[in-house]
């Protein structure tokens, strides 16, 4: 169905090539999953399926791609929009209309299909993705997995033969994403439609895939997933347990784990997880005392209580709504409380000038790069460091420390999104403050950017501050977090040490705790401790 | 037939507008601010009944504060530049006089009620122009207007319209790199905060129209069939003759250098060249309107109450004794005459005969809208 000859493309004519020599090709009706590291090309692979690369970007590319016959030479993207269906990682930039019916219908419009036949389509997509509760409300108003079923409806109305997506579950919570990608596997098996997606999630969509295209240094490896996960530097938790335990053939999914998992559970069963080592200072960083808050007539955050102390990493977690969002706003004092009082350090955080906040409180947005100002790296961190009263150097010094390889010259922009989460760390963390938030601070970065993330913030915990973070990762709460906080409904309906809270939630369970259970291991490394071997 | 109206359903955003663009040019007909009063009055009454729970209904607030800037910034400006009219001195600001061959500029000196009064009915009429149409804008969706527009002028459309999305979605991105400079321990008071505000409000803004582009390439998006080089060149020379026929027609017309019937003759074929021109244009695009938008009762009366409204409002602007009521003379109380409130009444209709928009129990995202709402 999909066809790359011989592919190579650079963005420059004198740039190092992005994708190099690729030839690859994907059959009708699979489920294809591309894996590489962040930079490493995934978006531009996808979007030269249907042509927006070169068309779009602009750029060098030599070779062929073509789509069911169609080379993406003679036909621009447009061209093929009946044909190949493209939803971009940010969906709610993408949408034209306001209303979801109309959304759905757009591509049908611009390919002039007879008014009659995208009535029916419409409905039929709306059943598909059980969106006909919604078809009449505004697209603003839904949440972030019905948003992303709605992109994927609104490219499936034009009956495309391919659906390619890039990375459409890295903003969404776990059940947001399983209702995604249920909606997908329903269209593969169902319609026989050809997928491609990109994801950094492994953990959710390696179950789902037929087969695996791993791109490293502009070169495509395409294979089964029990194949190519034998050896990949890529791959979720599943794959690294079975690794350990040297089970064969290796488990994909959860559930083949676990009936391979018996002996492994014998094994254990005379170890107790190795509990994450808590440097309880007991000194008590932040205070948040009975704390309402509303938006207009909605209340959001319903009587919170919560203590946090330095040297503590701790995991606020909660379906998309929750109140996640709003509990970090108000305790960075950007949200007035209705009712309660926030204190760190015993000081209440609106009562500070913009100056002296950042000595009490840091926070790192979901967006890091609504912090950036300047036009370089370099000017950025100096203003930084005259923001926070800090020695000149003080934060180039911190990033240098963190990530080694970025370039003073560099617009802030321009980094990868990893280097970009850390450029916004160092700029809050420059000040210390004793309290620092995070919001989502893991979506679009891969395994080695993650781990390099939770060293940096192990750290940070050791070296006094107290590390709030909110996230959907279940695997990055597992490895890093000291406790989980629960929100649900504007309340707080778990609060205590990560092993056991995550162990007991189906929904927020990381892959290891769900093939052991019931015994409470969360992460690789403790299994591998016990066993006293070194994780593969 | 009540059932027609009682249902909720979208109206035809032709209607509103139409209503709307009626009361806009009632009220470009006077500046008596009683009467005025009464348009406002009547845009606030039918965007109060039948504003949707959706994001284009939020909108009506900020025009209610472009209308209240306009009116301050006009008195400003008669305070600063104006030449005293009137007799009835209010007080003497510090005041600059230029030399003679500038005599056309004053800066301050003395105020005048007359003058200031002037000024206030002056800004409160742009206001109200401004007020309606922006009750129009929040009662119907921009996208929606789309559907309606010619397939020729579909592309041409959109930008628009896109460019209209793009307003709020800057603000709400202002607001947040704001708090975001908070964060980061500066304060963006003053012109230096706001200027520094401009450059990642550009950036995410170029990012965001870049997605979008992208996503409506991908869909399809100016898909057209291709056209014969013959055809193109028909094509042209049809726009060239239908524009400068227009032209011709509409200049002769206003300058009175031909006969009246020729200019009118002119330009009639001018527009049906330009008719021609779109339909053949419409013909090479493949566009098809999924569900497009009745127009029923509810519609014909809405627009009709738009329609009387400036109707009446048109008659007495023809009628003579009417001028002193619609542009009243500032030293004196301005008059409420009773065809006014007959007007007011009918321009407030809608509010009963239009059904009302549906509704949404918001299942949500509080964490996305709460950037809009802060």
């Amino acid at each position: 169905m999909i066809r790359f000859d011989g592919v190579t493309f650079r963005y420059f004519e004198d740039a190092d090539p992005v994708l190099c020599d690729v030839n690859v090709e994907i059959p009708a009706g699979e489920l294809a999953l591309l894996l590489g590291a962040t930079g490493s090309g995934k978006t531009t692979f996808l979007r030269a399926i249907n042509g927006l690369v070169p068309h779009f970007t602009g750029g060098h590319l030599t070779g062929s791609v073509s789509v069911n016959g169609r080379s993406t030479r003679e036909n621009h993207p447009r061209e093929l929009a009946d044909l190949v269906g493209f939803v971009p990682q940010d969906p709610v930039s993408g949408f034209v209309t306001d209303l979801v019916e109309d959304e759905l219908a757009y591509s049908m419009e611009c390919l002039g299909i007879e008014p009659p036949v995208m009535r029916r389509r419409v409905e039929e997509i709306l059943d598909l993705l059980s969106l006909s509760d919604l078809r009449g409300h505004p697209i603003h108003t839904l949440s972030g997995g019905q948003q992303q079923r709605v992109a994927i409806g609104s490219v499936l109305t034009a009956a495309p033969e391919v659906l390619v997506l890039d990375e459409p579950t890295s903003a969404l919570d776990p059940g947001a994403a399983e209702e995604v990608l249920a909606a997908l596997h329903r269209l593969v098996h169902d319609l026989g439609i050809t997928v491609v997606l990109a994801e950094h999630r492994l953990e959710r969509v390696m179950q789902y895939c037929d087969s695996i295209l791993l791109l490293e240094k502009g070169v495509i490896t395409a294979g089964l997933p029990s194949e190519l996960m034998q050896t990949s530097p890529i791959a979720p938790p599943v794959i690294h347990l079975g690794r350990l335990a040297g089970w064969d053939p290796l488990p994909i999914n959860i559930r083949d784990a676990r009936r391979a998992a018996p002996p492994l559970r014998a094994l254990l069963a005379h170890h107790s997880p190795g509990l994450h080592v808590v440097p309880t200072q007991q000194v008590k960083v932040t205070q948040v005392k009975n704390v309402h808050s509303s938006y207009g007539n909605i209340s959001v955050l319903k009587g919170i209580d919560l203590d946090l102390e330095a040297g503590e990493i701790t995991a606020l977690m909660g379906r998309n709504g929750a109140g996640k969002s709003t509990l970090l706003r108000t305790l960075v004092g950007l949200k007035d409380p209705a009712k309660g009082s926030v204190h760190i350090n015993g000081v209440d955080p609106r009562s500070l000038p913009a100056r002296e906040l950042l000595h009490f409180v840091g926070f790192v947005p979901q967006e890091p790069h609504d912090l950036f100002e300047a036009l370089s790296v370099a000017t950025e961190c100096k203003a930084s460091d005259s923001d926070a009263g800090c020695a000149p150097g003080t934060t180039r010094a911190l990033l240098a420390l963190m990530a080694p390889d970025v370039n003073d010259n560099t617009h802030p922009r321009d980094l990868s999104e990893g280097q970009q989460m850390l450029l916004a760390l160092c700029l809050i963390v420059a000040a210390k403050p004793p309290l620092l938030l995070l919001d989502e601070p893991t979506r679009g970065l891969d395994y080695p950017t993650k781990k390099k993330l939770g060293e940096v913030l192990r750290g940070l915990a050791t070296g006094g501050h107290s590390i709030l973070l909110a996230t959907h990762d279940v695997e990055l709460v597992a490895e890093l977090a000291t406790r989980v906080v629960i929100m649900g409904d504007g309340e707080i309906v778990a609060n205590g040490p990560t092993q056991a809270v995550v162990t007991d939630s189906p929904m927020f369970a990381p892959q290891v705790s769900k093939i052991l259970a019931p015994q409470r291991w969360t992460t690789v490394e403790q299994i591998a401790q016990a066993l006293n071997q070194e994780p593969a | 037939m009540t059932s027609h109206i009682t249902t909720s359903r979208w109206l035809h955003p032709g209607a509103w507008w139409l209503w709307s663009l009626c009361l806009a040019a009632a009220a470009s007909q006077t500046t008596n601010p009683l009467l005025l009063a009464l348009l406002i009055g009547a845009a606030v009454i039918v965007v109060a009944a039948r504003k949707p729970d959706a994001p284009w209904g939020k909108s009506f607030e900020f025009f209610i504060f472009l209308g209240v800037m306009i009116v301050i910034i006009r008195v400003l400006f008669q305070l600063v530049f104006g030449a005293g009219l009137g007799t009835t001195v209010l007080c003497e600001l510090p005041g600059v006089s230029f030399p003679e061959w500038m005599s056309g500029l004053r800066l301050g000196g003395v105020v005048t009620l007359e003058a200031l009064l002037g000024a206030f009915y002056d800004g409160l009429r742009l206001a109200t122009i401004a007020i309606v149409i922006g009750a129009a804008n929040s009662l119907a969706s921009p996208t929606r207007l789309l559907k309606a527009v010619p397939t020729a002028l579909y592309e041409l459309g959109v930008s628009v319209v896109v460019a209209l999305s793009f307003v709020p979605q800057l603000t709400a991105d202002a607001g947040r790199i704001r708090e975001m400079r908070r964060l980061r321990g500066k304060t963006s008071r003053g012109l230096r905060g706001f200027a520094s505000l401009g450059l990642p409000v550009l950036a995410g803004a170029l990012d965001r129209s870049i997605i979008l582009a992208e996503s409506m390439d991908s869909r399809g998006y100016g898909r057209h069939q291709k056209e014969s080089s013959v055809g193109r060149r028909i094509s042209i020379i049809l726009v060239l003759a239908s524009l400068s026929l227009a032209l011709i027609g509409v200049y002769s017309l206003l300058t009175a250098g031909m006969g009246a019937i020729t200019a009118i003759l002119i330009l009639v074929v001018g527009l049906t060249l330009g008719g021609l021109t779109l339909w053949r244009a419409g013909r090479t695009r493949i566009r098809t309107v999924y569900r497009p938008d009745v127009w029923s009762r509810p519609e014909w009366l809405v627009s009709t109450a738009g329609v009387s409204a400036l109707t009446i409002f048109l008659i007495a602007h023809a009628s003579s004794g009417q001028a002193l009521t619609l542009t009243p003379a500032l030293n004196t109380w301005p008059s409420l005459p009773l065809w006014g409130l007959v007007a007011f009444a009918i321009a407030c209709t809608p509010a009963i005969t239009s059904p009302p928009p549906p509704t949404f129990t918001t299942e949500m995202p509080i964490e996305e809208s709460s950037k809009a709402l802060t």
